[in-house]
């Protein structure tokens, strides 16, 4: 069973966190990446440029249109993601417990659909 | 086979069933449709070849093949798990075989499995109570609206969603380990409570008890205990439980609820009293090495054993109950807490020292609408001799009293006054 893990934080205090508390915040992650690689849970991830680099795209008579902007204005935002494989949720909380970003932020789990195709 | 029969065995065998059969399939909705299949074909047989020896294990047996033809014919529907490629795999070899469960026993750990998918924490707070009622005690979709007095379609439709939930997010039908299980014990311990509560009162109108939702609780509450060695709580959760239900014969006379300085005890069961205080032993035992402030089910636990051994209600140790009441109330804040502890510090110093307190309640206001608050006060009033305030604290509670049986023993305390 596959799981993204989606991590929401707020920008503006990342954007204005000293230049140590964000290396060391880049390191726990590449820690607990590796981790993740070792034990075989995780398939891929990777930290979002931020919100203000988003564009969005709507049909507009029947064309794509791009716009500036992430969809929806929140006070988090989405940050960056891991997708994972797990036996089942339990397995999926414990990993996802684990994510550095949890500090300051909050993540959350969905479940991937497969569809058997 | 008369119906009655028909409906006792779904009630009892329906939560034991659907719990092996979820465990089979991690779906609960597929469980749930297999089962109705399986229950359908017992209606039709049992009344003619007569009911089997072991009817949970007939059950499970037909239910499961049902669920394997599923998985065979449509792929799509059943995942196909290594269990079920092996299930599948077995019954093709040995048609015919007995179902390897037997006894109650055997249900136990896919019991307990299914109380904690029901607990689980992805699963809404509200919904997880209605799941296990429906789940575990097998109560239709009507019986658990009139439970929570709430609209029956919306209860349908948070039973769909977080059934939807367990099978797409996929919550395990594991018990969790040493350390997710210490952060869910509290919540299953809660819904465990709040089951045997459904049973002890029963908010159906008949019966007014049901005995065998409570005896599920206990058994559930033990299961826990095995589960969570030396917890306390969970512990002192089962002494309540039995205490409480060893007064069920006294509780209900001439299809009316009897208040418990009026029970008859020679009714009580006096086998289940000394147990739940065995129960209770162990949990202050553990509690004292715990060596942390009582928790609610413990002092809960403690005051339905000082009623348990008491003979009367006058030779109750009123002063100790009423100062158990107190600690109760610093852990678990609550009005109803602090309306029950005015009614035993009524009982320890009299019925001003009661009134007093209610009185405070009542400007606090937030017991507003809640009948038992007036009903409390007109029996202090009607043992203090104010027979006017009685009657007035009486019809003010009638005015507030919605269920039929409370309103019932409101009008007869108020006629008992006299004109």
């Amino acid at each position: 069973m596959q799981y993204m893990i989606l991590i929401y934080g707020d920008e503006k205090a990342y954007a204005s966190a000293p230049k140590a508390a964000l290396e060391q915040m880049h390191a726990a992650h590449m820690q607990y990446g590796k981790e993740m690689t070792e034990k075989k849970v995780m398939i891929g991830g990777s930290q979002l440029a931020p919100s203000s680099s988003a564009t969005t795209l709507r049909l507009a008579g029947g064309k794509p249109v791009a716009t500036d902007g992430p969809f929806a204005e929140t006070k988090e935002q989405l940050g960056g993601y891991y997708l994972i494989e797990c036996a089942n949720l339990d397995e999926a909380i414990k990993w996802a417990g684990r994510c550095p970003s949890i500090q300051g932020g909050s993540i959350e789990l969905r479940p991937l659909v497969k569809h058997n195709m | 086979m008369v119906g009655g029969t028909f409906d006792r065995l779904m009630r009892e065998e329906y939560g034991k069933v659907l719990a092996v059969l979820a465990r089979r399939c991690g779906d609960l909705d597929l469980a749930e449709d297999v089962l109705a299949e399986a229950l359908a074909r017992a209606a039709e047989r049992w009344p003619r070849d007569g009911e089997p020896e072991q009817p949970a294990a007939w059950l499970t047996t037909v239910a499961r093949n049902l669920l394997i033809d599923r998985a065979r014919t449509n792929p799509l529907e059943v995942e196909w798990t290594d269990e079920v490629a092996q299930q599948v795999e077995q019954v093709a070899a040995h048609p015919a075989d007995p179902p390897a469960e037997h006894g109650d026993f055997a249900f136990d750990d896919d019991r307990l499995r299914l109380l904690f998918v029901c607990c689980h924490p992805s699963i809404n707070q509200e919904s997880q109570m209605a799941l296990a009622l429906r789940t575990l005690c097998g109560l239709t979709t009507r019986e658990i609206a009139r439970a929570f007095v709430q609209d029956e379609a919306a209860i349908a439709q948070r039973l769909v969603r977080s059934k939807r939930k367990i099978r797409e997010a996929r919550i395990p039908f594991e018990v969790p380990d040493a350390a997710q299980l210490s952060e869910r014990i509290d919540t299953v311990l809660t819904v465990i409570y709040l089951l045997f509560n459904e049973g002890y009162l029963a908010h159906e109108t008949e019966p007014l008890v049901r005995s065998d939702l409570c005896e599920q609780a206990i058994r559930l509450g033990k299961l826990a205990c095995d589960l969570v060695r030396r917890h306390a709580e969970a512990q002192a959760l089962v002494a309540l439980m039995l205490l409480q239900h060893a007064r069920r014969a006294a509780r209900v006379r001439g299809g009316e609820l009897v208040p418990m300085e009026d029970q008859d005890r020679s009714l009580w069961n006096a086998d289940e009293i000394r147990a739940g205080l065995a129960w209770l032993d162990d949990a202050i035992a553990c509690h004292r090495q715990a060596a942390r402030p009582p928790r609610p089910y413990l002092l809960q636990a403690a005051i339905a054993a000082l009623h348990g051994r008491a003979v009367s209600s006058e030779l109750t140790d009123w002063p100790q109950i009423a100062a158990l009441y107190d600690g109760l109330l610093e852990v678990l804040p609550s009005a109803v807490v602090e309306l029950n502890g005015a009614v035993a510090h009524a009982m320890a110093s009299g019925p001003q020292e009661g009134l007093r307190r209610m009185a405070d309640l009542d400007a606090r206001g937030e017991l507003a609408g809640y009948h038992l608050l007036p009903a409390a006060q007109a029996e202090l009033l009607r043992r203090s001799g104010d027979t006017a305030g009685a009657r007035l604290a009486y019809r003010h509670a009638l005015t507030l009293a919605t269920q039929p049986l409370e309103r019932r023993y409101l009008e007869r305390r108020l006629r008992e006054l006299g004109p």
